[in-house]
C-alpha cells in the first residue's frame, strides 16, 4: 500500500499523541489536604512522639505502565512542623534542630524508582538541615481512579527512616532517639 | 513602718514590691539565659523553665498590682532633682511599666499559643487566650528582644541610682531602700 506523505504524517502524529498515554503529570492534593507528611520519633525509648510538616508542595509523574519511569518531587517548609506543642515546636524549629530560619525548605528529588512486584523503592536526593543526601523511600500504590467530580487521582504510602545526625542535626534526644520515620501519604490530581 | 508612699520617702508595700521586683526580673534573665543551654538529659531541663514561667506570671501579677498602688499613693518629692534628671527618671520609671508588662505578656504568649495554660508551681493555671501558628515565634523574637532591653533599663537605672547616692549624696536610693528619714532604724 502507497503511503501519502500526508497519511504518514497523520499516522506519525497520532503515535506520538498516544505513546505517552499511561503516563501522566499530578499535582499533589495539598491544597484540599488530601496528603500529609508525617514523623515520629521515640520518646526516652518509652513512647513515639509523633508530628507532621502542615505545608508542603510536590509533583509526581506516574506511569503505571512503567512505574521505573516515575518521578516525584517534594519541597516542605520546615516552620511548619507541628507536634501540637508550642514550646516544642519552637525548640524544634531553632538551630537546636531544624534550624528553620536558614534552612526554610526540605526538598526531596527521586533520581530512580525500582520496582518489586507492587512495591517500590523511591531513590533520590533529600535536601534537609542543608545536608543533601541520597534516600530511599518504600512506597507501594494505595489505589486511584476517576473521582466524582471530574478528575483522575492516584495514590501513595512512602515510609522512610532518616538518622538525624546523617543531616548535620545533632542535638542529643538519647540513644533511642537516632533516627525519625518518617511517612508521606500523597494522593496527586492529574493535570 | 510606713506601709503608704509619702513625700519624703517610698513606704514599706512600695519598697517591698520594687526589691523583690528587681531581684525577680534579673533572676528570671539569668536563669532565661541559662535554661536555653540546657541539653536534654539535665535534670532542670523541663524544671528551669518551669520556674521560669512561674515566677513571670507572679511577676505579672505584682506588676499590675504595684502599677495600681503607684497610682494610689503620693510621689515623693523630686524637685531637687536637675530638670534633666526630672525627665529622665519619669521616663525610665513611667516606662517601665509597659516594658515589664510587655515582656511578660510576650512570655505568656509563647507558652500559651496551642491553647495550653501556664502551671504556676501546681498553685494556679492561667488559660489561653490568643492561639494563633506561629506566635510563639513572633513572640519569642520580642520576648528576647525585650529581655535584653530591660536589663539594660535597668542597669542605667541601678547606675543613676548609685550616682545619686555615692556622688550626689541625696536621699534618692535612700527612699527607695530604708524609705523616708524618719522610719529609718
Amino acid at each position: 500500500m502507497k503511503l501519502s506523505p500526508f497519511s504518514l504524517a497523520f499516522v506519525a502524529g497520532t503515535l506520538a499523541v498516544a505513546a505517552p498515554a499511561s503516563a501522566a503529570d499530578f499535582v499533589i492534593d495539598t491544597a484540599k489536604a488530601h496528603a500529609s507528611i508525617n514523623f515520629r520519633v521515640k520518646h526516652l525509648g518509652y513512647s513515639w512522639l509523633t508530628g507532621r510538616f502542615d505545608d508542603f508542595s510536590g509533583t509526581f509523574t506516574y506511569d503505571d505502565a512503567k512505574p521505573e519511569a516515575s518521578k516525584v518531587k517534594v519541597e516542605i517548609s520546615t516552620d511548619s512542623v507541628n507536634s501540637n506543642h508550642a514550646e516544642r515546636d519552637k525548640h524544634l524549629r531553632s538551630k537546636d534542630f531544624l534550624d528553620t530560619a536558614n534552612h526554610p525548605k526540605a526538598v526531596f528529588e527521586s533520581t530512580a524508582v525500582k520496582m518489586s512486584g507492587d512495591k517500590a523503592t523511591i531513590v533520590g536526593n533529600l535536601t534537609l538541615h542543608g545536608v543533601t543526601k541520597e534516600i530511599e523511600i518504600a512506597a507501594e500504590p494505595v489505589g486511584g481512579g476517576e473521582d466524582p467530580w471530574g478528575g483522575f487521582r492516584q495514590g501513595f504510602v512512602g515510609t522512610t527512616t532518616l538518622p538525624l545526625k546523617d543531616f548535620g542535626i545533632d542535638f542529643d534526644l538519647g540513644p533511642a532517639s537516632q533516627e525519625v520515620e518518617l511517612t508521606l501519604n500523597v494522593e496527586g490530581i492529574r493535570q | 513602718m510606713l506601709i503608704r508612699d509619702t513625700a519624703a520617702g517610698y513606704g514599706l508595700i512600695t519598697r517591698l514590691t520594687h526589691w523583690v521586683m528587681a531581684v525577680g526580673v534579673i533572676g528570671l534573665f539569668v536563669l532565661g539565659l541559662w535554661m536555653v543551654t540546657l541539653n536534654y538529659y539535665s535534670p532542670y531541663y523541663s524544671a528551669a523553665p518551669d520556674i521560669h514561667r512561674s515566677v513571670g506570671i507572679l511577676l505579672l501579677i505584682l506588676l499590675v498590682l504595684r502599677f495600681g498602688w503607684r497610682l494610689a499613693n503620693p510621689k515623693p518629692d523630686d524637685s531637687e532633682l536637675k530638670p534633666w534628671e526630672r525627665t529622665a527618671s519619669h521616663i525610665v520609671h513611667w516606662g517601665f511599666y509597659p516594658l515589664l508588662l510587655a515582656l511578660m505578656v510576650s512570655g505568656y504568649l509563647i507558652s500559651t499559643a496551642d491553647g495550653r495554660p501556664i502551671e504556676v508551681f501546681g498553685w494556679f493555671s492561667v488559660p489561653s487566650l490568643v492561639q494563633r501558628k506561629g506566635l510563639e515565634d513572633s513572640a519569642g523574637e520580642v520576648h528576647e528582644i525585650l529581655a535584653y532591653l530591660t536589663i539594660a533599663v535597668a542597669a542605667l537605672h541601678a547606675a543613676a541610682s548609685l550616682k545619686h547616692h555615692f556622688i550626689d549624696r541625696n536621699r534618692i536610693l535612700a527612699r527607695m531602700w530604708s524609705g523616708p528619714p524618719s522610719s529609718s532604724s
